[in-house]
């Protein structure tokens, strides 16, 4: 068994209103100096794929099929 | 004219399509749920509704754009049948490749249940032919991820084709890139919008300004 960790984000350029909600939010509780936030989802996928590079293979099928919609987010895919 | 309305959990607009279909065509369509695999023969139009399909879970639109129906759909669509997404179902639309772009979370963060008005880009289209190009009209909308995003080359692309046929007129709400509200396919026969037409197509509640895409719709494909 694989533990696969796939981190998927908004893409340099999609609109994050979360991320700047909490930007605004953090600098609103007294937090000085706060850059931009992005929000994204991480997902732990467990495979039976023992091999890491074969199990890496395809958790990046997964996430180009279903975990991420690649027109607004990006992905990386690493063991858990 | 010979519909389909497809039902995934947590479908919620599917009975107010049904009632739209009804006013326009005279003739009650076919409920399907997503489990089945194949479609009706004889369909004309297939309709993807409103609602909140699997709890939005993962992304709006993603789950249900997997569903085992919506294969079946993908051939009708690659044939040349019409289809027809509204709110969720042009989220399903996007998510299943059908129609470009995707639907993101609106950018005042805000759920929005309010009318608003659309303009009318296109009335060469299978679903606009009885709307004036240019005329304005209201509907209402319902959605927490109405906000259309493309890539620039896509967005080139879409207006260059002239594939825009709504745009929201005046405040544009939820933020969407060009105003826009609804798009379709290259031939025009994919059409998926955020608002909800379905929902103004008696003059009892709401009036009868959505009306016009039902009946145009109907009246293309008994031409």
């Amino acid at each position: 068994m694989t533990k696969l960790r796939v981190t998927v984000f908004p893409k340099a350029g999609v609109l994050d209103p979360q991320g700047k909600a909490i930007e605004r939010a953090l600098s609103g509780l007294g937090f000085e100096g706060v850059g931009e936030v992005r929000v994204g989802k991480v997902m732990i996928v467990e495979v039976s794929e023992t091999d890491p590079t074969r199990a890496r293979a395809q958790g990046e099928d997964m996430a180009r099929k279903l975990l991420a919609n690649t027109v607004i987010e990006s992905f990386t895919v690493e063991p858990a | 004219m010979n519909a389909a309305i497809i039902t995934f959990p947590g479908t919620n607009r599917e009975r107010d399509m049904a009632l739209a279909l009804r006013a326009a065509t005279g003739r009650r369509p076919t409920m399907l749920w997503h489990r089945e695999t194949a479609l009706p023969s004889g369909l004309d139009l297939v309709v993807l509704p409103g609602g909140f399909s699997y709890g939005d879970y993962l992304r709006c639109g993603a789950m249900a754009a997997q569903s085992p129906i919506m294969a079946a759909v993908r051939d009708f669509a690659a044939r040349g049948g019409h289809v027809l997404g509204v709110c969720n179902g042009f989220q399903m639309l996007t998510e299943a490749g059908l129609l470009p772009g995707a639907l993101l979370r609106n950018a005042s963060l805000r759920f929005l249940a309010m009318d608003c008005v659309m303009r009318v880009e296109r009335a060469d289209t299978p679903y606009t032919a009885h709307f004036q190009r240019g005329a304005t009209f209201r509907a209402t909308m319902a959605h927490g991820d109405g906000n259309y995003f493309c890539d620039a080359e896509t967005l080139a692309r879409l207006e260059g084709e002239g594939r825009v046929v709504f745009r929201y007129e005046g405040e544009n709400r939820n933020g969407s890139i060009d105003a826009i509200a609804g798009i379709c396919s290259a031939n025009a026969r994919v059409l998926g919008l955020m608002p909800h037409p379905e929902n103004c197509v008696d003059p009892l509640v709401g009036g009868t300004e959505g009306l016009p895409i039902f009946t145009s719709i109907a009246a293309h494909v008994a031409a």
